[in-house]
């Protein structure tokens, strides 16, 4: 199955390939036909690569180190092929590839709608009585019998609020 | 519920109640939605696809308003049962065409449809039929919270809901309106307005989404972006939009009225005629003849209670409602034959065109 490249810019299949050598260096762009006119690339006068390829941060041919996503393993040409991420994680991983693109592709570059408060609740608090576990773990372990107990107190409470409201 | 009540029992596009909204055929909101720590649908392995579809499955058919619906893996449905969701705007293309590891949930009344492993784990979509978009958000807004009780959602607090197409990024909802828009296309407005509809961040595609054609004058209007903005935000400024698109429609209606009247009741009465009298049609030419008499009952020369039943029809032409109808898959050139049989039949007593009383006054 053909899998045409994406646009360096956004995520449309790219329909406008420009190479340039610029420094005895091979120049590569692929780009979608609305970028390569948002971009003046259909307008050779006052048309630049340098210019872009600054602006999209995109490094001439021997692309930087490939990044890998150790959740899934997804790299960054995967990304280039599909347009698509590997899974969540990516995002935090592939980060600097991603920020330059939100804000052509976007409104605004910060999400200002839905919060799942619920699902991140129940998150927090799973990660308070792992960090909880660990604690006591360790006060038993240095023979803190003290600090023990109170952490004991801390996970029981903890828990009996997740039995009584697993939601929140 | 099984597939085959489902099929057999009218849609929610089908439904004659909803049909009051002459413009707005149906308002549509839908949200993607990620398990955490699980790669995208795309990208995971084959055991990995089916755990979460299991996962999914199990919460969403849990969920109030999904009781009693029907819940499917797509290896169950045979190629026409999916054609016919797809023709009902319930899966995507795209569902319709993966091999293992997807399902979707419906819910009884098919206003609800949770596709799980299309693009991202979960798309959720509500649709109403009419211009709704508010109480269509605040539905889907209620059952998104309600999974949310049950599944982890991949989520950042600057990028918002994570999804496989970072084009999707942030609220992750895409809310779109299927307007019927037959004078703009008659008198060549089209392109100018998808023009300033883009640049109001909003998106024009064909009846079926991405990459459709618009047979019938049937648009899909919709939000571009879904980074930046809140839900409610981006659903206001599509009203907006939407409604700023409506009045250009009845001005360009009009407009059309007053300076040849008889150039477009020539293509209604034609359109009624074919209707009535064709032997072989296509989707595409059907599809263009109904909405010709769709605009007709707008203008006042067929009664209003007859839009029900060309929305039923719009519907019912399409090869996979056909193909059912007929008990079997058959030929497109069968298909053809088949449709203008069908028309016929709906036709012969359909109430005959007035063109005195319409709105325009006599002729």
């Amino acid at each position: 199955m053909a899998n045409p490249l994406k646009c360096d810019l956004c995520t449309k299949p790219a329909t406008v390939h420009l190479t340039q050598i610029v420094n005895n260096k091979v120049h590569k762009v692929d780009l979608c036909e609305q970028c390569a006119q948002a971009k003046g690339v259909t307008d050779p006068s006052g048309f630049s690569l340098a210019d872009l390829l600054l602006k999209a941060s995109l490094n001439p041919e021997p692309a930087a180190p490939a990044v890998r996503c150790e959740q899934c393993g997804f790299t960054q040409a995967d990304f280039k092929k599909t347009g698509r991420f590997g899974c969540p994680a990516c995002y935090d991983v592939f980060s600097s590839l991603i920020e330059p693109m939100l804000d052509s592709m976007h409104k605004g570059v910060v999400h200002t709608g839905k919060v799942p408060s619920k699902a991140l609740a129940r998150k927090s608090l799973h990660d308070r009585l792992t960090k909880l576990e660990t604690d006591l773990t360790e006060a038993i372990k240095s023979e803190r019998y003290e600090d023990a107990a109170r952490t004991r107190d801390e996970i029981n409470q903890v828990k009996h609020s997740f039995g009584q409201k697993p939601s929140r | 519920m099984t597939i085959s009540s489902l099929i057999d029992s009218p849609s929610e596009l089908t439904d004659a109640t909803g049909s009051k909204t002459a413009i707005v055929l149906m308002t549509r909101v839908r949200l993607a939605r990620n398990l955490s720590g699980n790669p995208f649908p795309g990208w995971a392995k084959p055991a990995q696809r089916e755990e979460i579809l299991a996962t999914c499955r199990e919460a969403v058919a849990a969920a109030a308003p999904m009781k009693r619906g029907l819940s499917v893996t797509l290896d169950e449905l045979s190629e026409l049962e999916r054609q016919i969701l797809v023709e009902r705007h319930l899966i995507s293309r795209e569902l319709s065409g993966t091999k293992a590891g997807a399902g979707v949930v419906i819910s009884r009344d098919q206003a609800i449809s949770v596709m799980i492993n299309e693009e991202d784990h979960l798309r959720i979509q509500v649709l109403r039929s009419g211009f709704q978009l508010k109480k269509t958000w605040t539905a889907i807004d209620e059952l998104d919270s309600a999974l949310e009780e049950r599944l982890d959602y991949a989520f950042s607090p600057t990028l918002g809901y994570l999804t496989a197409c970072p084009t999707n990024l942030g609220t992750a909802m895409r809310a779109s309106a299927m307007m019927h828009l037959p004078a703009l296309v008659i008198a060549s407005q089209m392109e100018k307005v998808v023009r300033a509809v883009n640049q109001l961040g909003m998106v024009v595609r064909g009846l079926f989404g991405e990459g459709s054609d618009a047979s019938g004058s049937i648009f899909q209007i919709s939000n571009q972006t879904t980074l930046g903005e809140s839900e409610e935000g981006i659903i206001k400024r599509l009203g907006s939009v939407l409604n700023s698109i409506i009045e250009h429609e009845l001005n360009a209606r009009q407009k059309l009225l007053e300076a040849d009247p008889n150039k477009i009741y020539d293509k209604i009465g034609r359109a009624f005629g074919i209707l009535q009298n064709g032997h072989v049609l296509s989707s595409s030419e059907a599809m263009n003849l109904l909405s010709l008499i769709r605009l007709g009952v707008d203008l006042g020369v067929f009664p209003d209670t007859n839009r029900s039943v060309i929305d039923r029809l719009l519907i019912e032409a399409q090869p996979g409602h056909l193909q059912h109808a007929q008990r079997g898959v058959c030929e497109p050139g069968q298909r053809d034959l088949i449709r203008a049989g069908l028309l016929r039949g709906e036709f012969a007593n359909f109430t005959k065109p007035n063109f005195n009383s319409s709105a325009a006054g006599p002729n």
